[in-house]
């Protein structure tokens, strides 16, 4: 029997969907074992978050109230004394920046192991095997992880939001813990997040990217998004539109950046490098548009247009719109 | 400023798609493909030199110290670090299989302890195991503050308190750190400006690069006769405990199908309804 811990991402005050697909892992997993899961909310106004998780079969809710923005070094503590609290085999969260910046300073508090990013759980006699793209996601490892507690950060294209399963989990508020010296040397400042209509690219159904063949910001708003909005898409970039200042840095995609898995993916101008392959290459049907033919995307494009995107990309949103 | 910088090697990850599993599954082999610093070690190393140099008079304002634990090979990863303008690096003899995130985290400790360093600037992962881990946990056995995919970075009292802001999947988060701190680097770390020193003028601007800057002739012969100190797990009193056992390692499956070229958006569109049906 292992009982597992998910700990709730929060963002102004509502759990993200990114707490949905570590809900997934720990049905998975205490499914499999005969185990319950918990979830921790934690954070400003986590009480009222906590509402909208209720239906998804979690045996208790549990609430921590912290104050002032989000810091590891705040929020660990707490994470970590829950754990200690109860007999969980497993805590774990999304591999968002979020989860990669709070799990392993839990893991360190509780002298646990961390299966980071993971795109698999299976169990076999008790024990969790997690498999673990790596190099880019040019190889797939198997491991374990050997300590009492085991931490893991799951991939969210590869764990579906759970759906709601009905019925209404018991709530229950924990005690903050004691700041260690660490959260004394921390300040949040201020939060920046970007709004947009569109859909969050790690969950949309189409994504549509840019490269820095765009050549300016001004072409990724005046070229590239008709198209995206044509195709109730969700817009991505390539590490070098990003780092060329076209677009903010949290529509990247990559190895660094996110990983995207939609039902299509359309690379503009992106010529394919490893890195970036890495952040989309699980995606069902991948259409590439770009002058050269030699580009590296095209190891992994379906269909690859030949093509000047300034013509090209104009004349795909026309047809899209009059096809729909 | 003292910052300690941990740099590995990694076999070549722009080839990465070259990297082999041998028959029985239980190894990486990455025979034929060049060694190269990790290149998120990288940027923290050429973040590292920004913070502790005045680039206008390309003078050294601080110390940087190198610090890579694995087989005696990793000492020309620190060479190489040397050749860029470190001043001097550590070596922990130990064997890649002896290592994971959990024993990197604790020998650092055990650097850091000794080496007292204002900050520990690592790369976020290693290209070769994507884990993301090492530095969180580093930062949390020294009990010291982190910032993880920091993108800017400034000072005004010689590295005593940062002004940082930090790469989310939802925007950006600005912090203030007081040192000793850890930090982990995000792409955009390589900016033209993302580095305030406090002695570099404000207005100066690197040049735009994806990568560490390039050693000088001089700097590769200078790097021959920098100190380079040679330790082991134990002589730092450090006992290893593995948390993480790899069983097997796979490929991924190859895509299916071959990439169809087109010529038309006509021809594109008619694909897209009828072959993959997602128009």
């Amino acid at each position: 029997m292992t009982d597992v811990l998910v700990v709730a991402e929060l963002a102004e005050g509502a759990a993200r969907k990114t707490t949905l697909s570590a809900i997934t892992f720990a049905r998975q997993v205490t499914e499999a074992t005969d185990g319950a899961f918990d979830v921790l909310v934690i954070g400003e106004g986590a009480e009222d978050a906590a509402e909208s998780l209720t239906g998804y079969g979690a045996r208790t809710l549990l609430t921590a109230d912290v104050e002032g923005g989000y810091t590891a070094e705040a929020y660990a503590p707490t994470v970590a004394e829950v754990a200690k609290e109860n007999e969980y085999g497993v805590l774990v969260a999304c591999a968002s920046t979020y989860g990669k910046d709070l799990m392993p300073r839990v893991a360190a508090k509780i002298g646990a192991g961390v299966a980071s990013d993971i795109s698999a759980v299976a169990v076999e006699d008790g024990t969790l095997h997690y498999t673990r793209p790596m190099y880019a996601g040019n190889v797939f490892g198997t491991m374990t992880v050997t300590t009492d507690v085991q931490v893991v950060t799951v991939r969210q294209t590869e764990f579906d939001a759970a759906t709601e399963s009905g019925g209404s989990s018991d709530t229950e508020e924990v005690d903050v813990a004691d700041a260690t010296e660490a959260a004394g040397r921390i300040e949040f400042v201020s939060i920046e997040t970007v709004k947009s209509e569109r859909p969050e690219l790690t969950e949309a159904d189409v994504v549509v990217s840019g490269g820095r063949s765009l050549k300016s910001a001004e072409n990724f708003e005046n070229v590239l998004e008709p198209l995206v909005d044509a195709l109730g898409a969700a817009m991505g970039a390539s590490r070098a539109a990003v780092d060329a200042g076209y677009v903010p840095n949290d529509l990247q995609i990559g190895q660094t950046g996110k990983v995207v898995a939609p039902k299509l993916y359309v690379a503009v101008g992106i010529s394919g490098a490893i890195q970036h392959l890495a952040g989309m290459k699980g995606s069902k049907t991948i259409v590439a548009i770009n002058k050269d033919k030699e580009a590296p995307i095209a190891q992994v494009a379906d269909y690859f247009l030949v093509a000047d995107l300034f013509d090209a990309v104009p004349a795909l949103t026309d047809a899209v719109k009059s096809a729909g | 400023m003292k910052i300690l910088v941990p740099v590995k090697r990694v076999a070549d990850p722009d080839n990465a798609n070259k990297v082999k599993v041998s028959d029985d599954g239980s190894r990486v082999t990455s025979d034929g493909l060049e060694w190269k610093m990790n290149p998120f070690d990288e940027w923290s190393l050429e973040a590292a030199l920004r913070l502790t140099e005045d680039a206008g008079a390309k003078k050294r304002v601080g110390e940087v110290v190198l610090v890579s634990i694995g087989p005696k090979d990793e000492v020309q990863t620190i060479r190489q670090g040397l050749a860029m303008g470190d001043e001097r690096g550590i070596l922990v003899e130990a064997e890649d299989d002896d290592l994971d995130s959990h024993v990197v985290a604790q020998v650092l400790e055990a650097i850091a302890k000794k080496e007292e360093p204002d900050v520990v600037f690592l790369g976020k992962q290693s290209a070769d195991g994507d884990s993301n881990v090492a530095g969180t946990k580093l930062a949390d056995f020294l009990d010291w503050p982190l910032v993880n995919y920091a993108m800017h970075i400034a000072t005004d009292d010689e590295g005593k308190t940062f002004t940082v802001k930090r790469e989310l999947d939802v925007g950006q988060q600005t912090l203030k750190v007081t040192a000793p701190c850890v930090f982990t680097a995000s792409d955009r770390i390589l900016q033209p400006q993302a580095i305030k020193n406090g002695v570099t003028a404000d207005d100066f601007a690197y040049p735009e690069s994806d990568g560490g800057r390039y050693a000088s002739l001089k700097g590769i012969m200078q790097a021959k006769k920098k100190p380079v100190e040679e330790t082991t797990l134990e002589g730092l009193g450090v006992t290893p405990t593995r948390v993480n056992a790899y069983g097997s390692f796979t490929l991924p499956a190859a895509r299916t199908g071959s990439t169809v070229f087109l010529e038309t958006v006509e021809e594109l569109v008619e694909k897209l309804q009828t072959e993959a049906k997602v128009l």
